[in-house]
């Protein structure tokens, strides 16, 4: 087993790592909000519970890079790496993702709180407020983007 | 397509069809009144707000007493209740219940009446319950707990705040009093914090005792009952019971009227409806005679309700011309297809009156838009078959709730189609299943129509591009539309042309690039007189916005540079077709998690055990995919309509049109010709 071996590994860990625990973050912080709301009024439940999931999908952003990299460097399939350098790039292609989506579900999860508010007390605005949280993970995209069309690409 | 032309009716009527009209008017349900406009000193208002509460009090009793009855004697349910919508009624029996809606008043009074005495109850049973719990320590005690004398002896009841035996309370208790001291002592009970002690000794020696009993933390007890202890807790088992059996007849009392459940619904929205038409009736201008009244009305609806309202009651209906003040409701009718996306507009904002309705141009970029990104044929089935289900099953949804299934009927439709495009069904399911239960060695057996996106991501990120420019294009041709619409050709020219002309050029000029081509690993060939054609229409584009986007500004310097900053707006067109990579990146998020499910379920092999876990891990998991992604997708695809599409062309600010109508909760009334 190469070093390389060592360092894809440890991108393919790191992505779904960091971006799952941004998401569990979110979605810990989102929910406890929706808990409030749903306490006053049970009939907000299903709105507050899409916009508590919202910050959800960096982890599921993450578990993709994690599975397409391990397919490559011949653990789940592919062929394995023999030189360090490849691996190195199979761990710097995983940080987008990683280090984006523990930051961006975090402050995803911000804003569903916010808007967690605002659909409690405006419930007809729900098609604004469940805008807001989604911007943020515009960026979550294009990190996961970048990952992908790396990882995809590298050997 | 489009949005409603509205008329403006004035109607002037005599007092006596007062109640006639505005009846003929709420249950047409199609027109919106307001009489804000009409003023003159000889017009005075009525006050309704009595009548008005009074209704909406008694419609609260019949919801409150609904409530009720569902707790006490639960209906069976048809299905989902999410999905039942109202029922529908004849508007006989609508007359029918109001006829006795005095004596259906009383029942629903008497329900709550029941439900404020068993409340009283299941207090009472708490309160006896702490009794008896104060009590416990006392149950030995053979005489009433207020005793305080005998004829020649005191006697003491109470409590020491710690724990103490017989031996020590003789001591503390006969303290300086002569041996053999006259004191009788005993113990009831004990724990570390309260010990309950009776003391008997002769009356001369009370205050001397009582005294001693003080000095070691003697108190009386907190909860005394003038009977021996245990005889009162008989008492009060027995009172819980009678509570207990008063609750259940006042249980089965509610239930009883549970076959008055329908008529109470009905009575509840004709008390909500006669609330409502009070509240319009109170802003209704009159005089002794006669009264006033305007309102909007769909146009191709005008002609009739004015001759059916001159025809029936001799109103006097005129159609007003529309001022420039007046704020026109918005009301938008469009084809079966694309009035499914209505709400999705309407959450950002309905048009204004004067501008173009983008749904339909909307509906069907978000039907693709949405297929892109779930895209996966099984789910796309799933969907849009549970859609057609639901339909089908309960007629009677809720406007909104119907249009969201119909549009997630298409979208069902579309993610099949991008499904089978990308092949995916299920991810890659039927390969697995083949692979582990068949012993199948083969390449895949499913192929995609088009190509996977796994395979060539890059590929399709320059397709989900290509989409995303003509979307955007759409969006500011629309605009132009509405340019050329009020007859502004330069204004045309200077911010529509101008734009395709530079973007147009920009994107030309990409294409055949090195750059383009070794990122896409595609190189395109134009014809030669393509390259020229694209230096042209960049130039001229740029030129054009660069003179004519501050065209509003006298001083040319200002002109220059406010066309210089517009041009930079080029960077904002650059972000906004990014962002569809979305449509890649979600597409791809949910194959590749169908995929993972698929791997997981088929590691227990091929055999029974293998095939029962299969089904398990196979069903829990994608029922979770789908539900992620559709979320994911409904949202993007919502974010894409909104921030990028909208961006270029939308502006919001529509009234929505809210006609005086019945305000049903539980039922909904057919007429009757």
């Amino acid at each position: 087993m190469s070093l390389g071996m060592v360092f894809a590994v440890l991108g393919a860990a790191l992505s779904t790592l960091f971006a799952g625990m941004g998401s569990a973050w979110g979605v810990g912080m989102a929910g406890q909000a929706a808990a409030g709301v749903v306490s006053e009024d049970p009939e907000q439940f299903a709105k507050v519970l899409l916009l508590q999931l919202l910050p959800g999908t960096q982890g599921i952003y993450g578990l993709l890079v994690t599975f397409i990299t391990l397919s490559r460097i011949g653990i789940l399939g592919g062929t394995a790496i023999t030189d360090t350098h490849t691996g190195l790039m199979y761990l710097f292609a995983c940080l987008p993702i990683a280090i984006v989506g523990l930051v961006s579900a975090y402050h995803q999860g911000r804003t569903s709180v916010a808007c967690i508010g605002l659909v409690a007390k405006k419930p007809d605005q729900f098609g604004k407020a469940m805008l807001f949280p989604a911007m943020v993970e515009t960026y979550a995209i294009l990190a996961l983007l970048i990952s992908i069309l790396t990882v995809t690409n590298i050997g | 397509m489009a949005i409603v032309k509205m008329q403006k009716l004035s109607v002037c009527a005599n007092q006596k069809n007062r109640k006639a009209i505005l009846e003929t008017l709420q249950n047409l349900g199609t027109v919106e009144i307001f009489t804000d406009e009409i003023t003159d000193e000889e017009l005075h208002k009525k006050d309704t707000q009595r009548a008005r509460s009074e209704f909406e009090k008694s419609a609260e009793s019949f919801d409150k007493a609904l409530k009720l009855l569902d707790a006490y004697a639960p209906e069976e349910k048809k299905g989902l209740s999410l999905f039942m919508g109202r029922a529908a009624i004849r508007r006989s029996e609508v007359d029918r219940v109001s006829k006795k809606s005095v004596s259906l008043l009383n029942d629903a009074t008497q329900i709550l009446r029941d439900e404020k005495e068993i409340s009283e109850c299941g207090g009472n049973i708490i309160k006896d319950r702490n009794q008896i719990e104060a009590l416990l320590p006392w149950q030995s005690l053979g005489i009433p707990m207020n005793t305080e004398r005998t004829k020649t002896t005191a006697v003491f009841v109470g409590t020491l705040p710690e724990a103490i035996t017989e031996e020590q309370l003789f001591a503390a208790a006969s303290k300086e009093l002569p041996e053999p001291a006259p004191v009788s002592v005993s113990v009831l009970s004990t724990t570390h914090e309260l010990t309950c002690v009776t003391v008997v000794c002769l009356l001369r020696d009370r205050q001397k005792v009582e005294e001693n009993l003080r000095a070691i933390g003697y108190a009386r007890p907190s909860q005394m009952v003038p009977e021996v202890p245990a005889a009162a807790t008989i008492e009060l088992e027995k009172d819980i019971e009678l509570q207990e059996k008063n609750i259940e007849d006042l249980k089965a009392d509610i239930a009883s009227f549970a076959g008055e459940r329908n008529d109470f619904r009905i009575a509840a929205d004709y008390f909500r409806s006669r609330a409502e038409k009070y509240k319009v009736l109170g802003t209704i201008p009159q005089t002794k005679h006669a009264f006033f009244l305007e309102g909007w009305v769909p146009a191709d609806q005008a002609d009739r309700i004015a001759s059916l309202l001159s025809d029936n009651y001799g109103a006097l209906v005129e159609k007003e011309e529309t001022r420039e003040t007046d704020v026109e409701p918005t009301l938008l009718k469009n084809n079966r297809f694309s009035q499914a996306a209505e709400g999705v507009l309407a959450s950002y904002g309905l048009p204004q009156h004067g501008h173009v309705d983008p749904t339909f141009i909307m509906s069907i970029f978000y039907v693709i838009f949405f297929g892109m990104m779930l895209s996966d044929a099984g789910y796309g089935i799933v969907m849009f078959v549970a859609c057609a289900i639901i339909l089908k099953k309960y007629p009677a949804l809720e406007s909104g709730t119907k249009k969201m299934m119909q549009l997630f009927f298409w979208c069902g439709i579309s993610t099949t189609f991008w499904g089978l495009m990308y092949g995916g069904f299920f991810g890659d399911a039927i390969d697995v299943i083949a692979r582990t239960f068949f012993g199948y060695t083969g390449d895949g057996i499913v192929k995609a129509l088009w190509f996977e996106p796994l395979k060539s991501p890059m590929r399709l990120l320059i397709w989900c591009m290509l989409f995303g420019v003509i979307h955007l294009y759409v969006g500011l041709g629309i605009k132009g539309y509405e340019y050329l619409k009020s007859g502004d050709v330069v204004g045309f020219v200077s911010d529509i042309l101008s734009w395709y002309a530079f973007l147009t050029g920009l994107i030309l000029m990409l294409v055949p690039s090195d750059l383009f081509a070794s990122i896409a690993g595609m190189t395109f060939s134009f014809p030669a007189f393509v390259g020229p054609l694209a230096k042209i229409l960049a130039i001229g584009g740029m030129l054009i916005i660069l003179v004519m986007s501050g065209r509003g500004r006298k001083n040319w310097g200002l002109r220059i540079a406010l066309g210089a900053y517009d041009i930079y707006g080029v960077t904002g067109w650059l972000s906004d077709v990014l962002s569809y990579s979305r449509l890649l990146a979600l597409g791809l998020a949910t194959g590749v998690i169908g995929n993972v499910i698929n791997m997981m379920a088929s590691m227990f092999g091929g055999g029974p055990v293998g095939a029962i876990l299969f089904i398990v891990i196979f069903i829990l998991g994608h029922t979770l995919n789908i539900g992620i992604n559709a979320l994911g997708a409904y949202v993007h695809t919502n974010r894409l309509q909104y921030v990028e599409f909208f961006g270029k062309f939308y502006e919001a600010g529509g009234r929505p049109f809210n006609p005086f109508q019945n305000a049903n909760k539980y039922v909904e009334v057919k007429e009757e010709r």
